[in-house]
């Protein structure tokens, strides 16, 4: 498996991402650099965190513009897997890949802190290895986390298993003490109609070492290695 | 003799009112005449002020700070460059500063506290290092005051925002709080970036011929004459001086982060640094003064954001994300280059020249010329007069033992809960979850879970911890005591998380060093540094100096600041703070005393700031570290964090709920220290004390043994429905952990969301001529 990590000029976990893919996983990664129009011939692509190009207008409004993004939508288009990890779940909405936007949180506040997360689904292929009901704890670090979208769209999205993660307590309850940022129903990811696309805020390629502190971002990755090598 | 510079036309003319405004006393002024051997021009006053302002130029601190010691094996870099350096084994080296951005803050909370950390991120990526962590130290006035809170909430959103964004995890710090801060808040951002050291370079202009080139954002009107600024007292007009506030653009930072480290890797360049205080004019002087060379400036080659700059300006300005870098000859295309990939523009804008001279021109007129090549240290140095004053001997002196205590105080378990809330000692989470504290993936320990923050090297086995401190009512009460357990304080905690303690950096915050007083406090601060660094090994290796810290209401409590740097050999031995299996004993290294004075019992409960300060006996301290360093690395220690603000009471009840989703309990017993006056016992600071649980106690008490220290099992951890208890003789402090979590967690949100709901933006006092 060869994994593509988009480099925005802004992206401050395109290291990270690249780094979790060769030390966690033993598998290829290469950085894509924003301006280029060549996805380096990538199973998949990880559109990482960070603040894309300053993200001063809004998360993700430029990005969608760049060279890159028209490679890795058609790349989406094509049924090839993405992953948007905070500003790249941002992104990956601006660039109309998913439904809805992420604003920010309810608190006005920037939140780093780990929240745990319920798996709703295994029909994509970032969660197919994952269990319904299973609890992942990993952390958070975003000002604009806040998942909105119209009640159509959020009904649509339940009734068709799009919702990937909700925000829950320890005892696994969708509460609104749980929820760190006022996203609607919870909502910590989502999928797009094939189950290739995923986007979400946590991070997962922060949880994937003991040393750490925990590595329940491991079936995330766990799962596209099993979906590629299908 | 230079003939050189003529005065621009429309330039004001010298007068001793320009003199005075550009604060140069009569004395200054004759010096820079007879170096020039002519009357100045504007320009060349603008470029003097700037330099010989305390803030650049460090004339009334540079003698004493030259008695610490600097140097250890391990040191690559010591004070006088842009950060320090040292080696951490395996080729890797860490560089690290601490700076303050006070003055600004004080004006413009959010963009003064922005700018200190992407300038504080410069100095260190400047080395040659990435950056990996960000700490900050803050202090603040009564969180009661309206305008405290308002200051709070900018100074953290302003910290949050720019390190977010540049995507340096921001780990540690300390936060107090005390009315002596009210109009003078602190803020003081350390970074910490790790290199080969190889890769280590130092901003020495050479090589005559290279050219000098500006690189990074243009030069805008902005910030003009901050240094000058921030070396006098803060008044009723510091409204109308918020122009001279810089506004912050992290994301220029992180591209700027990352063309300078590749320019760095790149072997085009000789020399680079950030145009930080006094901007092009500091910078480029600094880089000459190091290589001693001369240099020349173009300023009409300075990409710059308005027409109709004056030289005076644009070599004055404090344009954020700005660089000056010395390239080799005939590479400046390759520069250009790599900064164009990152979006980001290079002028060449000067030379490096033999002449031992420092000169600028706009086109071909010279505008300003100064002979030699050592324009920043040939600033006067003064030292002052120092004297202790009566008001603090009287405060020292005064016996605390003797204030009665309240009458709510006979049950010990109000006054620990009541100390739990006190802002300075509450847990500081509310400030902390607006830092991404994990972006890098290297944060073993973060914010909150030890007594210092600790980070593993990638590739090696290797870990970091790094950790912020200063007690500043200590060093109030007796300076010299102050300043020693500032450092020993530092040690103790990155001790505690397994860290043998390296080396430090400074920011030293102090206020008029014009008042005997205050230069009294300064000098004996500096001195007990100096004494606790000897002893505990951990040299300096720079940092910055903030003086006039002062305002109508007097001046702040000194502070000598420290950011302590420390090496695990293996991150596995990282140690937190809380208890973490019941059952377990709970040991305390060191020994209790009947210590009370500049407690913060003493100031929070009864508005106390009094007595002598906590005695600090560096060798033991040396022999209480090493012994805790053995024991963890033996695998004997399960938790460990040391006794301050709030004395053991305090320690151990933090030991139980610090966490607050992994409570436990603990069962102690301090009866063999019944003879002591019982609230000195729980709530005294007795300095040296460590709290350790462990499955192994035999162990710890064998290890702590042969090192001398002092150490006994007082307890043990229970489950947190068995409560919190602490017994000496007669007296009983027993509490739900539930209470004290409550008391400990909520103190800080609580008291911020009044914040969100007022809408203060400036102190009446302050509010000055703008409308």
């Amino acid at each position: 498996m060869k994994v593509g990590v988009v480099s925005f000029p802004g992206s401050n976990c395109d290291e990270d991402a690249l780094l979790a893919v060769v030390e966690r996983l033993d598998e290829d990664a290469v950085l894509l650099w924003h301006k280029d129009h060549d996805l380096q011939g990538a199973d998949v692509v990880i559109l990482p965190g960070g603040f894309s190009y300053g993200d001063y207008l809004r998360a993700g409004a430029i990005a969608r513009f760049s060279p890159i993004m028209q490679e890795v939508v058609a790349h989406a288009k094509r049924g090839g897997p993405v992953i948007g990890i905070c500003n790249g779940f941002q992104i990956a909405c601006e660039a109309g890949l998913l439904p809805g936007a992420l604003l920010r949180n309810a608190s006005l506040q920037f939140r780093s802190m780990p929240v745990t997360l319920r798996v709703e689904t295994t029909d994509t292929v970032f969660t197919r290895a994952a269990e319904v009901g299973m609890r992942l704890t990993m952390p958070i670090a975003h000002g604009d986390g806040r998942y909105t979208a119209d009640e159509a769209t959020l009904d649509r999205l339940e009734a068709e298993g799009r919702v990937v993660f909700r925000y829950v307590d320890a005892r696994g309850e969708a509460t609104a003490a749980a929820n760190p940022n006022g996203s609607m129903r919870n909502i910590a990811g989502i999928a797009n109609a094939g189950g290739t696309v995923v986007g979400l805020m946590p991070h997962p390629e922060r949880a994937l070492e003991p040393l750490l502190g925990s590595t329940d971002g491991l079936v995330l990755f766990q799962s596209l290695l099993a979906a590629v090598h299908a | 003799m230079t003939t050189g510079a003529v005065p621009r036309p429309g330039d004001p003319v010298i007068t001793p009112a320009l003199v005075a405004e550009h604060g140069l006393t009569a004395d200054e002024y004759e010096r820079l005449v007879r170096m020039l051997e002519r009357t100045p021009t504007f320009t060349e006053l603008g470029i003097i002020s700037a330099l010989w302002s305390e803030h650049c130029s460090y004339k009334h601190s540079r003698p004493v700070l030259k008695t610490l010691p600097t140097k250890a094996p391990w040191v690559l870099q010591g004070p006088g460059e842009n950060a320090g350096v040292i080696s951490i084994g395996d080729g890797l080296a860490v560089a690290f500063k601490i700076e303050s951005h006070n003055h600004p803050s004080a004006v413009e909370p959010y963009q003064g506290a922005a700018t200190g950390v992407g300038g504080i991120l410069r100095d260190v990526f400047t080395m040659g290092a990435r950056p990996i962590a960000m700490l900050n130290s803050l202090r603040f006035g009564s969180l009661e005051t309206p305008r405290v809170r308002y200051l709070v909430d900018g100074v953290v959103k302003g910290i949050g925002d720019y390190g977010n964004c540049v995507g340096i995890p921001t780990v540690a710090g300390d936060v107090m709080f005390d009315a002596a801060y009210e109009g003078n808040p602190l803020v003081n951002a350390m970074c910490v970036g790790l290199l080969h050291e190889d890769e280590l370079i130092r901003a020495k202009a050479e090589g005559v011929g290279n050219p000098v080139i500006a690189v990074g954002a243009r030069t805008g009107r902005d910030g003009i004459h901050g240094a000058s600024f921030a070396s006098e007292d803060l008044s009723e007009e510091n409204e109308a001086k918020r122009p001279r506030v810089q506004v912050g653009d992290p994301f220029t930072e992180k591209l700027l982060l990352e063309a300078s480290l590749e320019l760095i890797r790149s072997g085009h360049i000789v020399a680079i640094q950030d145009m930080g205080a006094a901007g092009l004019t500091s910078s480029s002087a600094e880089m000459a003064e190091r290589g001693d060379v001369g240099v020349t400036i173009d300023t009409t080659k300075v990409p710059v954001r308005e027409a109709g700059m004056t030289p005076y300006e644009i070599l004055l300005s404090e344009s954020q994300e700005r660089m000056l870098v010395v390239a080799k000859k005939g590479r400046d295309a390759e520069v250009k280059a790599i900064l164009a990939k990152w979006d980001l523009a290079a002028e060449v804008i000067g030379e490096v020249i033999a002449e031992p001279v420092y000169r600028v021109t706009e086109g071909d007129r010279v505008v300003a010329e100064f002979p030699g090549t050592r324009l920043v240290t040939d600033c006067p140095q003064y030292t002052p007069e120092a004297k202790e004053s009566e008001a603090a001997i009287a405060r020292r002196a005064r016996d605390v033992h003797a204030i009665p205590p309240l009458a709510a105080e006979a049950d010990p378990a109000w006054t620990l809960e009541r100390l739990l809330q006190a802002p300075t000692i509450a847990s500081k989470q509310w400030i902390h979850r607006q830092y991404d504290s994990t972006v890098r993936t290297n944060t073993v320990l973060g914010p909150g879970a030890a007594d210092a923050a600790v980070l593993r090297i990638r590739g090696t086995k290797r870990a970091l911890a790094v950790k912020t401190d200063c007690n500043g009512r200590y060093v109030f009460l007796d300076p010299r005591v102050g300043g020693r357990i500032a450092v020993a304080e530092a040690a103790r905690n990155v001790a505690c998380t397994g860290a043998t303690p390296r080396a430090i950096t400074n920011c030293l915050n102090f206020g008029n060093p014009k008042k005997p007083e205050v230069f009294f406090q300064f000098r004996e601060a500096v001195f007990g540094m100096g004494d606790a660094c000897r002893a505990l090994e951990t040299p300096v290796t720079g940092g910055n100096v903030s003086l006039y810290n002062e305002n109508p209401q007097g001046a702040v409590y000194p502070t000598p600041t420290i950011g302590m740097v420390g090496v695990l050999e293996d991150a596995a031995h990282a140690t937190r703070l809380t208890f973490t299996t019941p059952g377990d004993a709970i040991i305390l290294l060191g020994e209790n005393t009947d210590e009370l004075g500049g407690s913060e019992y003493l100031a929070w409960v009864h508005g106390v700031v009094a007595g002598a300060p906590p005695a600090c006996d560096l060798a033991g301290e040396k022999r209480l570290i090493d012994a805790l360093l053995e024991a963890i690395r033996a695998g004997y220690v399960r938790s460990a964090h040391d006794c301050s603000e709030g004395g053991i009471a305090v320690a151990l009840a933090e030991c139980c709920m610090a966490e607050r989703d992994r409570p436990t309990g603990a069962d102690v017993d301090l009866s063999p220290w019944s003879a002591l006056a019982p609230r000195a016992l729980f709530f005294g600071e007795a300095q040296g004390r460590v709290i350790v649980s462990s499955a192994n106690a035999e162990s710890v008490l064998a290890v702590a043994k042969r090192h001398q220290v002092p150490a006994r099992v007082i307890g043990t951890v229970t489950p947190a429905s068995n409560g919190f208890s602490v017994r000496a003789g007669d007296v009983r402090l027993t509490a739900p952990v539930s209470k004290l979590a409550e008391a400990y967690h909520e103190a800080l949100p609580r008291a911020m969301a009044r914040a969100a709901a007022e809408k203060v933006t400036r102190d009446p006092a302050l509010a000055g001529g703008t409308a």
